[in-house]
């Protein structure tokens, strides 16, 4: 379904985002959302957060509190979590950003920490989720192995209490990882 | 190719070819009219029926959800139910909501789905009731249609993971039966339902239906809906309850980049509770969120408390002691039996004790919001998560003035409702927003309205704060012989249509264990005055009631040194029916003592007298499920660990154990999460909290790691799952902090009180 942003995004024609970006049309906040290249021309003190979800439509990220306090708008901005509706838009420039809808292969082949969470049936009303699993990505990117206690330190809160199957998917992402590398 | 079969007095079953070779079958009232329903579901122009279930020729089976799932897992058991019936083969089932269903009746609308409100753990029971039969009569034309193909009678065919099968082994497809089955004539009467022994799908593990689109982010909650690019308001509220505005510069905000508009809202008078806008506020409409909250920033509205502000809890509290006192007030008397008083002149013990719990919030994770889009002079179309779509139908056509079949509900999958949905506040904001952009830049867009957390707190419809006081007499033998509860509570109900004799509804619980245990009991309620917005909460005429009761038991056995499970057991008694008037009953005491058993079993009860940790149990009849908690709880240096968490629930047939299992452990959670560290509070006219940092819900500290369930096997009819993890878990953990420490928490939040205490 095309929908067109408030502020339309410009995105480069060039999908490959190694190779060095054209001149720019207009001035803006070059970044890198799920391996696609972006123009952001807007305000710069925009949060990444609305950035994402009102200019970009990736609604992925979801609202949550807006006091970085719940983790519902976890993405991953250069290999590493942050809450989206805490990071703005003036401090993204060159950046590489990774959503939940950015998380499956280009097939459509499930990350395995996607699939764990199905294979667990961590979701119930799901609306964080995606957040849980960037931060399970990010956990899983600096800890093979992660403890209860890593788990822990994650934070993210589920209004729904699944946390036990969250930390159960996790641990089962992390097997299969392992097994793949 | 077309038929229908009788359900009840003003219900059909329906069925029809659709396009391409498929059946449709869907339960109608009499003189339906046309509606907009999900293409995927009807896939052509027939829409008589409401569509529960397509069988499509190229074998996929779409099953249409008529309540609204925000969280329960009810698209998935659902759909589970009308599949076990027509024996179709799961893996090819695609699951839609459905939207409202809604037609022009005889002068007012008809809703062509029945309820479609999820609350109080309603939706299994009511499908167990009808949707069973939707899926029969699919299994039954399409077995009629494979019997005429096979020259055998239906008799012998049975429907087994999506294919009729004959005696002789041969098969068919149902997909390749869909079209003629569509053709064949009506059976006079209701097809048989299956017989429980040959279910493969009931009874069985099944994961939720829309996990994959949740964690690919492709599933739309409401909020994700862009659609015509929509214009995003935010609203600042008045923070009084019964407060105005006093001074705000619209100007400036207006003059912030991107913002469009500014839009007053005005209650409207005279509307039921839960019906309109809760505050006057100021919308800031804009072309993004971003926009909308720099211009509610810049507005710098301020505010007048009003007359009489609203007090803090404590002040409650104390009119709630002086009710209590003698001749202070006159309550409710909710239940009476035998004579209190003349228990207590013969008893050789009485006891009294006095509980205290706080005003809650919902604060579901998607917080309340709303799109609207509106053409005034033909149609509109709402899309909210919400657990009533009716009354979202009813506020939209009040403020609309349209025909059914001008308005479209949409019901998306919810981030969390809890109760909070069953209010109608937001879609009042929304359309009155709607109906007021009349700038040109605006008239035509879609509009949504977003909720801030701080939002959320500040104007949520709280559970009521509650002071319960608890006294009981007991004879020679430890036997409880006078009960006497008394609640004062603001209750949730004022302000909704109900008589003040009837006030307490939302509050407690007539029949309530230990009603019916103890000879001489009575339960009183008394009124207390509030402007904070109250409503339902997770069942919440059983949750406080539940805490109090459920501690008062302990302390009582406690006092006459017994076993707290013998203690309970002894006063459920022999194995018996215990009328009951709410949902469910009656209560069969013999499966509450089961499940107290069983739960005592799994964290071996055999240690509580001896056990360094402590050890709590408690039980609770809630909408006709039987629950106990059993909690370990570790003494240390600077409180209480809480080790193990045991939940048993009889829920009669579990139609999907594994959504079951995650209903039962979220809901224990949450009653943990909240008697440990929630209260929602009022200083200065207003509520205090503004975000999780001060209404801290908790992520995995200090809860359990595991939440170990037993699902007691049964045959009996199934009952809901969503809330009944909820009113036996908070006593059950302040009974093993009594264990673990000697310390008994009365008043919640528990922690901060067993901190004040200790």
């Amino acid at each position: 379904m095309a929908q067109q942003g408030p502020t339309s995004p410009v995105p480069v024609p060039n999908k490959d985002a190694n190779q060095p970006a054209p001149k720019p049309v207009r001035e803006g906040i070059d970044l890198i959302v799920n391996d696609k290249r972006y123009r952001h021309t807007g305000e710069a003190g925009m949060p990444l957060l609305w950035y994402l979800r009102d200019v970009l439509r990736l609604t992925g990220a979801k609202y949550g509190c807006d006091q970085g306090d719940c983790g519902f708008c976890t993405v991953i901005v250069d290999g590493k979590a942050i809450a989206a509706c805490q990071t703005k838009m003036e401090k993204m420039s060159g950046k590489r950003v990774t959503t939940v809808e950015g998380l499956a292969g280009a097939d459509g082949k499930l990350h395995p920490v996607q699939q764990a969470w199905i294979d667990e049936d961590a979701i119930m009303c799901g609306f964080c989720q995606p957040g849980q699993i960037m931060a399970a990505v990010d956990l899983l990117s600096r800890q093979k192995n992660p403890s209860d206690a890593d788990i822990d330190k994650i934070g993210n809160l589920c209004r729904c209490g699944s946390y036990g199957r969250i930390r159960k998917a996790i641990k089962r992402a992390a097997g299969t990882m392992k097994d793949k590398a | 190719m077309s038929g229908e079969v009788r359900l009840s007095r003003r219900r059909f079953l329906r069925y029809a070819a659709g396009t391409a070779g498929a059946l449709v079958i869907g339960i109608g009232s009499a003189e339906a009219l046309d509606r907009p329903t999900p293409v995927a579901l009807l896939g052509d122009a027939w829409s008589q029926v409401g569509p529960y279930l397509r069988v499509a020729a190229d074998g996929r089976i779409f099953i249409g959800v008529r309540d609204p799932d925000n969280g329960e897992g009810t698209s998935t058991s659902l759909a589970r139910i009308i599949a076990e019936e027509m024996s179709a083969d799961w893996s090819l089932v695609v699951v839609e909501p459905l939207g409202l269903g809604v037609e022009q009746g005889n002068g007012e609308p008809r809703f062509t789905y029945g309820r479609q409100r999820s609350g109080d753990a309603t939706s299994i029971p009511a499908a167990w009731a009808d949707l069973r039969q939707a899926g029969a009569l699919a299994r039954w034309l399409l077995l009629q249609a494979a019997a005429r193909r096979l020259g055998v009678p239906a008799d012998q065919l049975r429907g087994e993971n999506g294919m009729a099968v004959a005696a002789d082994g041969r098969t068919i497809s149902y997909a390749d039966l869909a079209a003629a089955a569509a053709g064949i004539d009506a059976p006079t009467t209701l097809p048989p339902l299956k017989q429980p022994e040959r279910y493969t799908l009931i009874g069985q593990p099944a994961g939720d239906v829309d996990a994959k689109a949740v964690v690919t982010g492709s599933l739309r909650y409401a909020l994700d809906d862009s659609v015509g690019n929509p214009v995003i308001a935010v609203i600042a509220r008045c923070p009084y309850p019964g407060g105005t505005l006093d001074t705000a510069d619209r100007d400036a905000a207006k003059a912030i980049n991107g913002v469009y508009a500014v839009i007053d809202i005005t209650p409207e008078q005279g509307q039921t509770q839960g019906m309109t806008a809760q505050a006057p506020a100021l919308a800031v409409l804009a072309q993004d969120t971003w926009s909308a909250l720099a211009g509610r920033a810049a507005l710098k509205a301020t505010w007048k408390a009003g007359d009489a502000p609203e007090p803090s809890a404590s002040v409650l509290e104390q009119k709630a002691l002086d009710l209590f006192g003698d001749d202070a007030g006159t309550p409710t008397i909710v239940r009476e039996d035998g004579d209190i008083a003349s228990a207590r002149k013969k008893a050789a013990r009485a006891l009294e004790a006095t509980y205290f719990q706080p005003w809650v919030a919902h604060a579901t994770a998607e917080t309340p919001n709303c799109v609207v889009r509106l053409d005034p002079d033909t149609s509109v179309t709402v899309i909210a998560a919400t657990q009533s779509p009716r009354q979202v139908y009813t506020v939209v056509q009040r403020m609309t003035g349209f025909r059914p079949d001008q308005i479209d509900i949409q019901v998306p999958r919810g981030g969390g409702g809890f109760g909070r949905r069953l209010e109608q506040d937001y879609i009042a904001e929304a359309m009155a927003i709607a109906l007021a952009k009349k700038d040109d830049a605006i008239r035509n867009r879609p509009l949504k309205v977003l909720w801030t957390r701080d939002d959320d707190l500040a104007r949520d419809y709280y559970r009521p704060m509650a002071v319960h006081r608890l006294n009981a007499s007991l004879d020679k033998g430890k036997k409880v012989i006078g009960w006497h509860q008394r609640m004062a509570s603001p209750s949730a109900l004022v302000g909704r249509a109900t008589p003040d004799n009837r006030l307490w509804q939302s509050e407690l619980v007539a029949d309530a264990l230990p009603a019916g245990l103890v000879p001489n009991f009575r339960s009183d309620w008394y009124p207390l005055d509030s402007k904070l917005a109250r409503g339902e909460w997770r069942g919440s005429p059983h949750v406080t009631p539940t805490f109090a009761s459920e501690s008062f038991i302990d302390e009582l056995a406690h006092a006459v040194k017994a076993n707290p499970l013998d203690f309970r057991l002894a006063m459920l008694g022999d194995a018996r029916q215990l009328p009951y008037s709410g949902r469910g009953g009656p209560i069969d005491t013999a499966r509450l003592a089961n499940v107290l058993k069983l739960a005592a079993d799994k964290i071996d009860w055999s240690r509580w007298l001896r056990s360094e940790n402590g050890l709590g149990i408690a039980c609770a009849y809630v909408f006709g499920a039987y629950v106990a908690h059993a909690i370990e709880v570790a003494p240390t240096a600077d409180g209480i660990d809480i080790h193990r968490v045991v939940c048993v629930a009889d829920v009669g047939r579990a139609i999907n154990p594994l959504g079951l299992e995650a209903q039962l452990q979220g809901a224990t959670m949450d009653a943990l999460s909240t008697a440990l560290n929630l209260a929602i509070t009022v200083k200065d006219g207003k509520v205090q909290q503004t975000g999780f940092h001060d209404y801290p819900i908790a992520t995995t500290q200090p809860l359990p790691y595991e939440i170990e369930t037993v699902i007691v096997p049964s045959t009996a009819e199934p009952t809901g799952a969503s809330v009944i993890g909820v009113p036996s878990a908070a006593p059950a953990l302040a009974n093993a902090v009594f264990r673990a420490t000697a310390v008994r928490v009365r008043r919640l939040p528990l922690l901060r009180e067993f901190a004040r205490l200790r």
